[in-house]
């Protein structure tokens, strides 16, 4: 079994709400963990939209959504929050003494006293591209993501998508498979200028090739894919092929914090608004995830409930520590935590 | 005011009633339109308040910009007139302006 990571708080979910969580508990001397899906920290803001600006961020009359993250990681560095990226939250199970294990789909084990569900939106998972039938393809010979290079060595691959991901693995894998096809719908892509330039190039080798048009159809038997069948300007065409990468963007699930056995509302957490409690003591549910009567789905909202939820996580973690309620701008005890006292 | 009507998949006709300065999106959510779901709210950053513009409109209507072309790449069976209807803004112009609602949202 692996080392268990012991922590006073999990947080699930790294955007702004889950990086000011770290904040508000710090205060209190709880130590933080956060788990994401993403490679980085900032959830929707740094995955979305981060040069988008916000306008509704108190005190920023306009701040862009990956200026706020990278100021709320300023903000909540003196409280050194361990982070763990790329792992998605798979199982929850209550221990005797009331504490919380869960384990990530990589298998890591964390034991917290508390765990804080800022997940937002929910988990970004790659998108299921609008092809019919594709989920019986999916894992045998339809992949979302290249684990290992090897599995597609020798096969006739087609890659579907216009991005980074896209662009990189055509270019990647070209010397491993036995052929590769890119699909786009149009001859513009957003991958950077340079891999594009270096695609073309190999298609005047042909080396390899690009089709314009969508993938509508998929042939084949028992999850084994024979051929594609390509919409372009010109009509439909068939491509041989035994393995498909389609790289469709990211949409956001809710995953198996479904199964954690918490009371659900539509896919969102209920919580009551003195603790931001959900269903189950000790599990609390802060952001875009959770419902409560007048809900909205506001940063600044979030901001708010992880301050109270602080308070009822501070009961948990230090049972019977008396709690004072204390500005940063008048306590010496405060400021230290904040690396700035006088 | 601006009339707009969407066509939802199944054939039903929303006519409704649109400020000048409104997104299309906006009203179709407002007037709680089947099949826009614009989760994104609105940022063009989701692709999922795909529309099909009727084509007496594609002229009046224009062509997309860079970015939300990038961003119709994640839409469902997207056509020369396809549009993301959170990036059309509504003016006296558009008035009776017909968008059709694809089967799905990506």
């Amino acid at each position: 079994m692996t080392d268990i990571i012991r922590t006073d708080v999990l947080i699930v979910g790294a955007g702004p709400v889950g990086l000011f969580a770290v904040f508000e508990l710090g205060l209190f001397d709880m130590k933080c963990h956060l788990i994401d899906i993403l490679d980085r920290p900032g959830g929707q803001c740094a995955e979305l939209y981060p040069e988008k600006p916000i306008y509704d961020i108190p005190g920023w009359p306009s701040i862009s959504a990956q200026g706020l993250v990278d100021r709320l990681l300023e903000q909540i560095a003196p409280f050194k929050p361990d982070f763990t990226f790329n792992r998605m939250v798979s199982g929850l199970e209550k221990l005797e003494d009331g504490s919380f294990r869960v384990i990530t789909d990589e298998n890591e084990v964390f034991e917290a006293k508390v765990v804080v569900i800022a997940a937002g939106g929910g988990s970004f998972q790659p998108k299921r591209p609008p092809i019919p039938g594709i989920e019986l393809y999916e894992g045998k010979s339809v992949f979302y993501s290249v684990r290992r290079m090897e599995e597609f060595r020798g096969h006739d691959l087609v890659i579907v998508g216009g991005g980074d991901s896209a662009l990189d693995w055509t270019l990647n894998l070209q010397p491993v498979a036995k052929s590769v096809t890119l699909v786009h719908r149009r001859p513009e892509f957003r991958a950077a200028p340079d891999s594009v330039n270096k695609m073309y190039a190999m298609q005047e080798m042909k080396e390899l090739d690009f089709q314009v048009g969508q993938v509508t159809g998929l042939t084949g038997t028992d999850g084994h894919l024979s051929a594609a069948t390509i919409k372009g300007p010109d009509g439909d065409t068939e491509v041989s092929c035994t393995r498909m990468l389609p790289f469709f963007g990211l949409t956001m699930k809710l995953g198996p914090i479904a199964e954690w056995g918490l009371n659900l509302h539509e896919n969102l957490i209920p919580v009551d608004t003195e603790k931001f409690q959900t269903s189950v003591p000790g599990i609390f549910a802060v952001g875009d995830i959770n419902w409560y009567p007048g809900k909205l789905k506001l940063i600044l909202s979030g901001f708010h409930e992880v301050a109270l939820m602080a308070q009822a996580a501070k009961r948990i973690v230090s049972p019977g520590e008396r709690i004072v309620f204390q500005y940063t701008t008048s306590s010496t005890s405060l400021q230290k935590k904040l690396g700035v006292a006088g | 005011m601006t009339k707009l009507t969407f066509i939802a998949h199944d054939g039903t006709h929303f006519d409704v009633d649109a400020e000048n300065g409104s997104t299309v999106m906006e009203n179709a959510i407002r007037n709680a339109v089947p099949g826009i779901e614009a989760e994104c709210g609105g940022a063009c950053a989701c692709a999922t308040c795909h529309v099909y513009v009727d084509e007496a409109w594609t002229e009046e209507v224009g062509e997309p910009e860079a970015m939300e072309e990038d961003m119709l790449d994640f839409a469902y069976d997207v056509q020369p007139n396809s549009r993301l209807s959170c990036q059309i803004k509504v003016r006296d112009a558009l008035d009776g302006l017909v968008v059709r609602v694809p089967a799905r949202q990506g």
